[in-house]
């Protein structure tokens, strides 16, 4: 009796110390996207000056600043960046699908040696072919258009590791066997009965592949140039690197805040799937 | 039926081919072929000067034999996993902690979802924009500058950019923030999968959370744990964004947060195609002999 | 099935990719020799370019590309010489990328040595380049020469300051033009100067800031009086790094010249003696030094800087009116300083292979050449101008400036442009600049020594221009 009262009440204390723990996390966490909302409210010369957390005034002269700002085709940007993140992540989720089905479904000669060569160059950093694919968008006159930020996303190693992970674990083969006698064809059966089994592996690898393409400044900036094609983040860096009569932190905030904003979106939209599918798939990027 | 199931697994091979086709002509074109010319530029002198090309003259191994003389690759290596480390280590132990927390039933936290979904959020924002916010909060007049002040504990600002542990603590920080979420989510995971008729039986025995702990959860998550060391320590051996854009590119102070990526990268910006060709061949071993590690590992899990 | 139909097709497009990626793969390396050899006879440039011939009656393409980092050079064309697009029948195109990691000269490189295959309407027309890396492109043979090649006389670039044509001259030709001229000055407290030096009179503050020795004498003093002298650790910097004696680079070697160590030497004596406020250039401390709270005396400023960043920074409230009483309005003034120097400018040059002579002419002309416009520029922007003739004419009016405390600036900085003295640019001045201010920022931190320092500055200037060595 006594043992069981004590081991309640130190389970509030525990709990409370969850919460006291659990509390501050999330404080830290949610900081940086209130340093950004209040600095995107703030003047330049003041964010310059002093760092507070108290809203300033400047919020809407900042928006004006960056819609004003006729070098600065913001909607255009929003639009590109959609586009080329959108499409990059259905073809790349859609595409490391079908590979990890390929390596888990069907037994061929070289299954195994696809899965060694697909985790191997899933440890490769885009910055060791740069140099190697700048020069051959030049040479396929690829340069300014969205092919070689959108096509290449149908190889991502890291995505084909990922679902075949949350296939081992929720995939069982034998509905590819139910589906062929009822007749139905390979596409059919990866289209129609598979597909909607890994909707939760989809929605993670969706959240990932959204938020690294959107959020991704290299790539875009070996092959974007033209105004009218840029993405959000080659747009941050140009005001990152205004020159000196023009820099203006606030207008900067603004834009960054601006372009976290459909992300946050997004990955609400989609979180209850990714504290799902994470744990299933386990991968990290 | 054995044999049957065989028999067809065998009729449908081709389907394998089919369906990994696309990934491996793309990579093949867009990632392969760039990648296979970087290494071949690796024994080449090649480089831009001004708006010439010098080169390319073949040099046989010598980028290789400066690199290991002259470029200091054993000080970026050990500065690269030096900051890996300060970051994962108290991302390990957080993530263990919450993790624990999140599948404890006697527990019972409320808003277990809200908090879950909140500490991957830093994830979202772009490492640059990320990068900026901690230098405006640290730098020599910032808010903690000034919050150590007030509270008397400094007199002076600290430089905490200026300073070799400051600056790399400050990076580990990132990606702490960064990642711990993720780590938690995969270590929860991880512990879902634990038999709780363990627990039970621990609890009747009178054993102490910690206890528990130590006896059943770590034993039994060893093989996920070292699943995460290794994977994040090839992200580590990538970590390229954050020490660039807050240290500004320079790897400062007397390049002490120069990591292997910024060291590549100073190469890719000079257009030195010969020794970024050989750096690179050079990171790909030590990387790929990493994920090899992983792959064994993730085989021997699957036979457990 | 239609899944099926679409990943055909797909391969079916990679593999015609391939194929044509081969083709121009090999079209591609022999034009890019072909660009090399043109590079290198680039002096007689001018035989491919019949147009140069006689440039008002040709023929000219219809797209005028210009490459450029910001939108400074866009709002001037736009404000002064837009009509010239619609009297030559062209389209003008700005190419604008982002200065980040060296974004920009890699694009411009990639486009340029791409020139020759480059359809008409994408060719670079124009392009625009820093002091700093001017040279790279100026001796490139990918800059045409503005008399020879665009066709401006040595009358219509009389009255451009010396300075801004040696920056971009080779062997005598000049290769670019710029529409500013960027002197540079010091911008003092004027309320500090009366308290310390009892008078804040430009001419007599300057008798006190003539040469370094003063300088360093005049800082001590604000010192005693619990002032800061500068701000930083850079301040300074180019006023020393515009007097060197030889260029950075000779034959592939690195100088550290006697103005660097100078340099070197005053800002750590500044640094240890509390003279300055360990801030760097751009850092948010540093523009907080330039407003109502900062205790610095003064700041090494150009042209441009007075009435852009000083001016913002100044005031109490940024909203506010900018007038005497928001912040320290009113209270800077300007002096020529201990050495002439200049800070900053963009030039412009015609590209190699452009097919619209006629209109680049009749830019650099309006935008570079004329008094009227220029004169009309600095009246408008109050950026300061390429054109001795409309700077003077401003300088003798009685123009003057509410922010300076009524002090007619222009004159000042027509006196101080026509000193300058840029015969020693080197290749690579930007790199050897950057580094070695990151380099000794450390060591004025006091992290490393002196040599280690050195040691830091010579890796990455190497790191960045593998053909020098130390």
């Amino acid at each position: 009796m006594k043992k069981k009262a004590n081991g309640g009440t130190s389970l509030h204390l525990r709990r409370a110390g969850c919460y006291v723990v659990l509390v501050l996390l999330s404080v830290v966490c949610l900081f940086p996207f209130l340093m950004l909302l209040v600095n995107s409210t703030r003047h330049h010369v003041d964010i310059q000056r002093a760092f507070t957390l108290i809203p300033g005034t400047a919020l809407l002269r900042n928006i004006r600043n960056v819609l004003d700002n006729e070098t600065i085709l913001i909607v255009r940007g929003l639009l590109n960046s959609l586009i080329v993140a959108t499409c990059s992540t259905v073809l790349s989720v859609y595409f490391s699908a079908m590979t990890a089905y390929a390596i888990h479904i069907y037994e061929f000669k070289l299954r195994k040696a696809a899965f060694v060569f697909i985790l191997l160059i899933m440890t490769i950093p885009t910055q060791v072919s740069a140099l190697g694919f700048v020069k051959l968008i030049t040479a396929l006159h690829m340069k300014d258009t969205f092919i070689p930020l959108i096509i290449p996303a149908i190889a991502a190693p890291a995505c084909v590791f990922f679902m075949k992970q949350y296939m081992e674990s929720s995939l069982p083969r034998e509905i590819v066997e139910a589906s062929r006698i009822d007749g139905s064809g390979e596409f059919h059966t990866f289209n129609c009965i598979i597909a909607p089994i890994l909707k939760p592996a989809f929605a993670v690898q969706m959240i990932f592949g959204f938020t690294a393409s959107w959020n991704n400044y290299f790539s875009p900036s070996l092959v974007l140039t033209k105004a009218e094609n840029k993405t959000l983040p080659l747009w941050i860096a140009y005001l990152r690197s205004a020159d000196f009569t023009k820099f203006d932190m606030g207008q900067l905030y603004t834009m960054i805040a601006f372009s976290i904003f459909p992300v946050v979106i997004v990955y609400l939209l989609l979180s209850k799937f990714i504290v799902q599918g994470v744990a299933l798939g386990s991968v990290k990027g | 039926m054995y044999k049957n199931k065989k028999k067809k697994h065998v009729s449908y091979s081709k389907w394998g081919y089919i369906f990994m086709l696309p990934f491996f002509l793309v990579y093949s074109f867009f990632s392969l072929g760039p990648l296979l010319s970087t290494f071949y530029y690796s024994v080449f002198e090649n480089y831009m000067s001004g708006l010439n090309t010098i080169g390319p003259n073949f040099v046989g191994f010598e980028n290789y034999v400066k690199l290991f003389t002259e470029g200091d690759l054993l000080k970026y290596t050990q500065n690269t996993l030096i900051m890996w480390a300060l970051g994962f280590i108290p991302q390990i132990l957080v993530s263990l902690l919450l993790a624990a927390w999140f599948t404890n039933s006697r527990l019972k936290l409320r808003g277990s979802g809200f908090f879950k979904t909140v500490i991957y959020m830093p994830n979202l924002i772009m490492a640059s924009a990320f990068s900026m916010l901690i230098f405006t909060l640290f730098s020599n007049n910032g808010p903690v500058n000034m919050l150590l002040q007030q509270a008397g504990i400094t007199t002076e600002s600290i430089h905490f950019l200026s300073s070799t542990a400051g600056s790399r603590g400050l990076i580990a920080l990132m990606n702490f923030l960064m990642w711990f979420g993720n780590t938690t989510i995969l270590l929860m995971a991880g512990m879902m999968g634990i038999d709780p008729s363990l627990f039970e039986a621990a609890e009747v025995d009178g054993a102490t959370p910690f206890q528990v702990f130590q006896r059943i959860t770590m034993p039994l998550l060893r093989p996920i744990l070292a699943y995460v060391a290794v994977t994040s320590l090839i992200g580590g051996l990538q970590m390229f964004d954050v020490p660039q854009i807050l240290t500004n590119g320079k790897g400062g102070p007397d390049r002490t947060t120069m990591t292997l990526i910024m060291y590549l990268n100073n190469h890719l910006y000079s257009k030195n195609y010969g020794m970024a060709g050989a750096l690179s061949v050079i990171l790909f071993i030590i990387t790929g002999a990493l994920s090899l590690v992983v792959f064994y590992f993730i085989s021997k899990q699957r036979k457990n | 099935m239609k899944r099926k139909v679409v990943s055909l097709l797909l391969v079916a497009a990679m593999l015609t990719g391939m194929a044509a990626g081969c083709g121009s793969d090999a079209a591609n390396s022999s034009n890019a020799s072909g660009v090399d050899a043109g590079a290198e006879n680039g002096g007689d440039a001018e035989t491919e370019n019949p147009e140069s011939e006689d440039p008002e009656t040709q023929e000219q393409g219809k797209v005028v590309n210009i490459y450029c980092w910001n939108d400074e050079f866009k709002s001037r064309y736009e404000a002064y010489a837009a009509d010239l697009a619609e009297k030559h029948g062209v389209e003008v195109n700005f190419v604008i990328v982002a200065n980040e990691n060296n974004a920009y000269q890699n694009n411009l490189d990639q486009a340029l040595m791409g020139q020759e295959a480059a359809a008409a309407d994408d060719k670079v027309d124009v392009f625009l380049i820093e002091a700093d890396y001017a040279s790279k492109y100026t001796k490139s043979g990918y800059a045409l020469d503005v008399v020879k090649d665009v066709g401006l006389t040595e009358e219509d670039l009389a009255q451009q300051y010396q300075y801004t044509k040696d920056i971009v001259s080779v062997d005598g030709a000049q290769m670019g033009t710029t529409w500013q001229a960027t002197p540079g000055l010091f911008a003092y407290r004027r309320s500090i100067a009366k308290e310390v030096l009892g008078t804040d009179d430009p001419a007599e503050v300057q008798s006190y800031l003539s040469d370094w020795d003063k300088f360093d004498e005049t800082a001590q003093k604000m010192n005693e009086y619990g002032y800061y002298m500068l701000s930083g650790y850079d301040d300074s910097f180019r006023a020393f790094s515009n007097n060197m004696s030889a260029p950075w680079v000779t034959d592939g070697k690195i100088n550290i010249d006697d103005q660097i160590n100078k340099w070197i030497d005053q800002t750590m004596e500044y640094t240890e003696k509390g003279y300055n406020n360990k801030t760097t250039l751009w850092a948010p401390e540093w523009s907080a030094d330039q407003g109502p709270d900062g205790k610095v005396f003064g700041f090494f400023y150009s042209t441009w800087g007075i009435n852009f960043t000083l001016l913002g920074n100044s005031l109490a409230d940024p909203e506010g009116e900018q007038t005497v009483g928001n912040g320290i309005y009113g209270d800077y003034a300007c002096c020529e300083g201990p050495v002439p120097y200049y800070w900053g400018g963009t030039w412009i040059c015609a590209a190699q292979g452009t097919d619209n002579i006629p209109f680049i002419k009749d830019m650099m002309l309006r935008l570079t050449c004329d008094q009227e416009t220029m004169k009309q520029i600095t009246l408008d922007t109050q950026d300061y101008t390429n054109n001795q003739a409309a700077m003077e004419e401003i300088a003798n009016s009685d123009y003057s400036s509410d922010f300076l405390g009524g002090q007619n600036h222009i004159a000042l900085f027509s006196e101080a442009a026509k000193k300058i003295d840029m015969s020693n640019i080197s290749d690579y001045d930007q790199g050897c600049n950057e580094c070695i201010q990151n380099a000794f920022h450390e060591y004025f931190e006091g992290n490393v020594t002196r040599e280690e320092a050195l040691d830091n500055f010579y890796t990455a200037v190497m790191e960045r221009y593998p053909e020098l060595s130390r």
